[in-house]
Parts: structure tokens; C-alpha cells; sequence
């Protein structure tokens, strides 16, 4: 058992935290409120190669492992939870799909794209009426021979318009339910793809999420993952790992506000000294690093299992719902340590806190990861 | 030709400074360790120079005065782009040591360029670029805030009083850089960080020389007074604040 981080996986930690607060802090509130994508910054991180941290390098990427990719994860978050999750559907979601379930030449045509961020990605799966429920996908992806005729809707999809390779799960053969769903890799620029407007969203403000209709786009046979009929089980080995990026995420929100609410606290006078003098503050205050280190344990207990090669869709399931959960209860109570400035945008909780939210709801809702645990459980 | 860019390893900036019971050294336990930030600032324009050279610039490399624990700093450096690296393995004690360790390696290796911060933001001595030019019997240009590289003619920018100097210079020599010799510092990128694990950093052993200082005491900055708020109508105890307690008027 071992504690320490690498020096490599350190390096990447500051990294992302250096270009965080350089690049992404300036103009996050200006961002949030007016819904702008982080055109500019999403370059520089390509070029940074984080659009392919994991990416094997053959494939040009930078073949770091899952605990440097969280410990990443979490710093973007901290700042910017809105750019993070770009980054999180990209590398989780799409490119680790590809990489881990393509063919060779899948692999060949479509990574070196993807780490070179000049195709971000973006994943397919929920659809108006299925969204905890994946089972029931309505989009249809008819089987024409040489190439998949599709024809259907999903919706709230991260990086919909300014990601470029998407990952489509679709039904091919409804009367098999769930085992005759397939995934294809899909070009966002396909005929017959068209987007609804921009989702006004309480939060990730600054990621592009829209609805994506499909009209008799065809997509050709060779962009088919896996066998016939693998999509409903490919998408949920998916979000196995997505969850414990996605954990991450919800831990850097949560990091962030806490940071902030142990800074003020210890500046804030009332009653005739700092508010952690205290002793409702100073609790909260522990009761939150407590939450904080235990979420951490589990994401790279997770990233650590990923990295070995053994099963972790428990933990990630684990994680993910007490992360969540426990970054919607810091950033309230890193709110509550503000005060009235708390409540208002120029002092950041306010956003945290509105970031936060989404953790417990996409990529399997809280409910949903409890499911996922008490089934483990029970089962046999 | 070829670039050094000296490097200390110095406390990240945000460090709470502590020392020992004597008050002689400082107390290292749970320091974070940085390249100091000026120096970082000489090997990202070093590295830029070599990039825009057309190859006229071959490389860049990083020397370090200090001991083994010194190597994950200097691993920062060659994941942000230098080619490789040099720690003479001996603790940095002064300036006048650690520029004779410098120059020692300059000479054996004949570098053309040598950059280095302005000072240190742990000992800001500001010394080592100068004694190193002494050494090396180099010209030394100092407080070097822009550095052009135009086909092999180089031309830098001092800030002086009032305004900016401009020189040209040709190799070999010194360049003592400060703040705006480029925009930001690099951060590292995978490829680089992927890229440092091969990259050599060669150890060579201190030649003999002696320090010339010695540090009897430090002594930690008196904790700033708290604010005192005066209201606004009272001007008449603003005035005795300032006269009586703080005897600025
Ligand atoms: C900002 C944002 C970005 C998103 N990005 C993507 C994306 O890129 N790609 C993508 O495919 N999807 C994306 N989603 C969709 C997201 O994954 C779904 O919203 C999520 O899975 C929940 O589905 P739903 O909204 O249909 O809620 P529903 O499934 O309708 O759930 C409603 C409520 O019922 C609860 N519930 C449902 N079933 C059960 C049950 N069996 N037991 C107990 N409780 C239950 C849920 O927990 C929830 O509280 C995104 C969503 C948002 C908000």
C-alpha cells in the first residue's frame, strides 16, 4: 500500500492547477453568465496534450494513467467545472471507448484526432425519454448493408456543437431490447445532423449541451463498435469509468468552495473575531474535509483499480454518488460560510454551488449509483 | 550554438518560511519546491529563441547547483522543454559557490549563451549572474527584460531609469533576465512530461571552493499590525493615529 503520488503525476497536478488559475479563472464569471465556450482555453489545453493524457502514445497521446487524469481533473474543476466535464466526456467517454473497444483501424483513423484535440468528443446515449432508463433508446439505427441509416433524437449532449466525433448508441433491433443496441463512431459534420439551441442550464454554463436530431444519417458499417448488438453493455463500461471522472469533477467543485470558505472564514470578523473562531464554523469547516479526503480515497482507490486491470464498477458507482452528494453539501456550506456575499456571483460559491448540482445528476443519477451499489450487494 | 539557463530550486513562493530552533537554517519539512520563477522566465524564452532560430540555436540546457533532492525541479525543467541537464552535486551555499560551480561546467562544455534570473526569490542575493560573467571573464548584460534573437543577431532591452536600453550583443555571454523577458512561464505538457523520463541529467562533483558567507541569524518579519478603521468623520483622531502611533507626520 502506498500514499505517495508520483513526480510525474505531481507535475501534471500543478500543471493543470497553473493553467487553472492563468488561463481559466480571468474570465469564468463573464463565461458563466453568458454562456460562452472556452474556445481559447480548450486550444491551449489541447496543446497542453490533455485532450490525450491517457491516449497511448502510438496513437498520440500522452499514455499517462487514471490517477494522473483525476488528480487533473480535479484541479479544472476546482476553477472551472464547466471545462472539465469537455474534458471528462472526451477522455473517459469517447476516447477511452475507442481506444479500449475499437478495431485497429477504428484506433489508427480516429485517435490521433481525438489526442491531438482537434476532434473533441462528445457522448450520445440519454434521449428525451430515456435517460436513467438507457434501456429504452428510441433512436434507431437501421441495418442497410454496407452502412446504419439513423434516424431519432438525444438529448442534453455535452460538446453536441463544438465537439467533432461523436459516440451514437442507438437500437438496432428493438423486438432484442437492450441486447440489440449498437455504438458507432459518428462525424459530427454527417448529413442529416441537426442541433437544437443551446440548453439555458443552471450550471456548466460554459459547455455547449443541445439536443442532436438525426434525419436518415448514414453511417458506415465500419463505424460500428464492438459485435452486433454490444452497445447497451459498451455504453455501461463506459460510464463505469466516466463516474470516476466525473467523481473527480465533483470533488474539484467541492475543493474549490472549500478552499474559498476557509480563506473567508478566517478573514470574516463577527461578534469580535474571525467567523472560525467559531465553533458552528470551525465544524462545518471539518466536517467538509472530512468529506473531501474521503471522496478523494475513493476516486483513486477507483483510478488505482482502473490502472491495475481489476473490476471497479462498484467503487466507481460508490464514488461517484458520494461525490456528488457530497459536493452539493460543501458548496451549500461554503455558501453559508459567506454569508450575504456568498449569494452573489463575484465571490464564486454561488456558481460552485450551481455546478455542484449536475454532479449527482449525469452519467446515472444518485439514485441510480445506489442502485448500481445495493444490487452489487444483494446479488447471489 | 548553445544556451545554459541556470535554475535554482528554490520554496514555492506561497510557503509559510519557518527555521530551525537556532534561527540559522531553514526548516525544510513540507516545503514545496519550485524553479525560481525568474529563471523559469529565462528558460521559456531560451526555449522560444530555439524554437524561432531555424536551428541555428541547437539547444537548451539547465544547470543546478544542488543535491539529489534538487532532481524533481530540475525534471519540471526538462519536461517544459530543456534538451538536458547539469547538477554538480553540492548544497548551493553562496553565490560566490554556486557561480564558480557554474562557470566550471560553462567552460568544460562551452556554452555561447548563459541565462539566469535576476536573483533568487528565496536568498534574492541577485549576485550569481554577475560573479558567473567574473569567472567566465564574459561581458554580463543585467536586468534584461527582452531578448531577440534575429538570425544569429541578438539584440536585448534593459530597463533603465525612466525607460528601456537597448543593446546588441554578440556571444558568449550573460544575460541577466527579469520580469517581462516573456509573458508567462511554460507549463509543461504531456508530451514533455512523456518526453523528460529519457532526458539525461548529467551529475558532475563540486570543484573545490570556498563560501564566503556564512549566515549568522535569520530573522522572521515582524507580523504586520492589524488595520485600524478611523471613522470617516474623525479626522482629528486620524491625525493622532498617525502623528502619535505610527510618527509619519
Ligand atoms: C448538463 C448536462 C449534461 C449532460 N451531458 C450528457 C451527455 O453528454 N451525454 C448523454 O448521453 N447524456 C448527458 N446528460 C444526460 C444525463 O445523463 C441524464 O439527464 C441523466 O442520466 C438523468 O436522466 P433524466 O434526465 O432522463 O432523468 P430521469 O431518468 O427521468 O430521472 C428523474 C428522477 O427519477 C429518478 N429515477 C429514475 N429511475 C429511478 C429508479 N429506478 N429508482 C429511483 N429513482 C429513479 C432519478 O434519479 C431522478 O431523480 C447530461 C445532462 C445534463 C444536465
Amino acid at each position: 500500500m502506498n500514499f505517495e503520488f508520483t513526480e510525474e503525476q505531481l507535475m501534471i497536478k500543478q500543471a493543470a492547477r497553473d493553467f487553472a488559475v492563468r488561463e481559466l479563472l480571468p474570465d469564468i464569471l463573464e463565461r458563466d453568465a453568458k454562456c460562452i465556450y472556452p474556445e481559447r482555453q480548450v486550444k491551449m489545453l489541447a496543446e497542453l496534450g490533455f485532450f490525450g493524457i491517457m491516449i497511448d502514445p502510438q496513437y498520440g497521446g500522452g499514455g499517462m494513467d487514471s490517477i494522473s487524469y483525476v488528480l487533473a481533473l480535479e484541479e479544472i474543476a476546482k476553477i472551472d467545472a464547466a471545462t472539465a466535464v469537455i474534458l471528462a466526456v472526451h477522455n473517459s467517454l469517447t476516447a477511452y471507448g475507442i481506444e479500449h473497444y475499437g478495431t485497429e483501424d477504428q484506433k489508427q483513423k480516429f485517435l490521433p484526432s481525438l489526442a491531438s484535440g482537434e476532434k473533441i468528443g462528445a457522448f450520445l446515449l440519454s434521449e428525451p425519454e430515456a435517460g436513467s432508463d438507457a434501456t429504452s433508446q428510441k433512436t434507431i439505427a437501421e441495418d442497410k448493408g454496407d452502412y446504419y441509416l439513423i434516424n431519432g433524437t438525444k438529448n442534453w449532449i455535452t460538446s453536441a456543437d463544438h465537439g467533432g466525433l461523436y459516440i451514437l448508441i442507438a437500437q438496432t433491433y428493438p423486438e432484442k431490447k437492450h441486447k440489440g443496441i449498437n455504438a458507432f463512431i459518428v462525424d459530427r459534420n454527417s448529413p442529416g445532423i441537426t442541433l437544437g439551441p443551446h440548453e439555458d442550464k443552471m450550471g456548466m454554463r460554459s459547455s455547449d449541451t443541445h439536443s442532436v436530431m438525426f434525419t436518415d444519417v448514414k453511417v458506415p458499417k465500419e463505424n460500428r463498435i464492438g459485435e452486433d448488438g454490444f452497445g447497451f453493455s459498451f455504453a455501461m463500461k463506459l460510464l463505469d469509468g466516466g463516474r470516476i471522472g466525473i467523481a473527480a469533477q465533483a470533488i474539484g467543485i467541492a475543493g474549490g468552495a472549500f478552499d474559498l470558505a476557509l480563506k473567508y472564514s478566517k478573514e470574516r470578523k463577527a461578534f469580535g473575531t474571525e467567523i472560525c473562531n467559531h465553533q458552528a464554523i470551525a465544524f462545518k469547516l471539518a466536517d467538509m474535509a472530512v468529506k473531501l479526503e474521503n471522496g478523494r480515497n475513493l476516486i483513486l482507490k477507483c483510478a488505482w483499480l482502473k490502472d491495475q486491470g481489476k473490476p471497479y464498477s462498484l467503487e466507481s458507482a460508490m464514488a461517484k454518488q458520494y461525490c456528488g452528494d457530497s459536493a452539493m453539501e460543501i458548496t451549500t456550506e461554503a455558501v453559508q460560510i459567506h454569508g450575504g456575499y456568498g449569494y452573489v456571483k463575484e465571490y464564486h460559491v454561488e456558481r460552485l454551488m450551481r455546478e455542484a448540482k449536475v454532479t449527482q445528476i449525469y452519467e446515472g443519477t444518485s439514485e441510480i449509483q445506489k442502485i448500481v451499489i445495493s444490487r452489487t450487494l444483494l446479488k447471489d | 550554438m548553445k544556451i545554459l539557463v541556470c535554475m535554482g530550486n528554490v520554496p514555492d513562493t506561497t510557503t509559510k518560511i519557518r527555521f530551525d530552533s537556532e534561527m540559522k537554517k531553514l526548516d525544510t519539512n513540507g516545503v514545496q519546491w519550485v524553479i525560481n520563477p525568474w529563471d523559469e522566465l529565462a528558460l521559456t524564452r531560451a526555449l522560444e529563441i530555439k524554437e524561432q532560430s531555424g536551428g541555428k540555436i541547437e539547444k537548451v540546457s539547465v544547470i543546478n547547483i544542488g543535491k539529489a533532492d534538487a532532481e524533481p525541479t530540475i525534471r519540471k525543467a526538462l519536461a517544459i522543454g530543456a534538451d538536458d541537464a547539469y547538477r554538480v552535486d553540492a548544497d548551493p551555499t553562496d553565490s560566490y559557490f554556486i557561480a564558480a560551480q557554474i562557470a566550471e561546467v560553462a567552460k568544460a562544455e562551452s556554452f555561447d549563451i548563459i541565462m539566469c534570473g535576476i536573483e533568487s526569490s528565496d536568498f534574492n542575493d541577485a549576485a550569481v549572474g554577475s560573479m558567473l560573467a567574473e569567472f567566465l571573464d564574459y561581458p554580463s548584460v543585467s536586468a534584461v527584460s527582452s531578448f531577440e534573437f534575429n538570425d544569429g543577431n541578438i539584440s536585448l532591452k534593459r530597463d533603465i531609469d525612466g525607460g528601456k536600453e537597448t543593446i546588441s550583443v554578440s556571444a558568449p555571454f550573460v544575460a541577466i533576465v527579469q520580469k517581462g523577458i516573456c509573458i508567462n512561464p511554460r507549463i509543461p505538457a504531456m508530451r514533455g512530461i512523456m518526453m523528460a523520463r529519457t532526458k539525461p541529467i548529467k551529475v558532475t562533483d563540486p570543484v573545490a571552493t570556498d563560501s564566503l558567507i556564512e549566515a549568522l541569524t535569520f530573522d522572521l518579519p515582524v507580523s504586520k499590525a492589524a488595520c485600524k478603521m478611523v471613522d470617516a468623520d474623525n479626522t482629528d483622531k486620524l491625525i493622532e493615529l498617525l502623528h502619535g502611533e505610527a510618527k509619519v507626520l
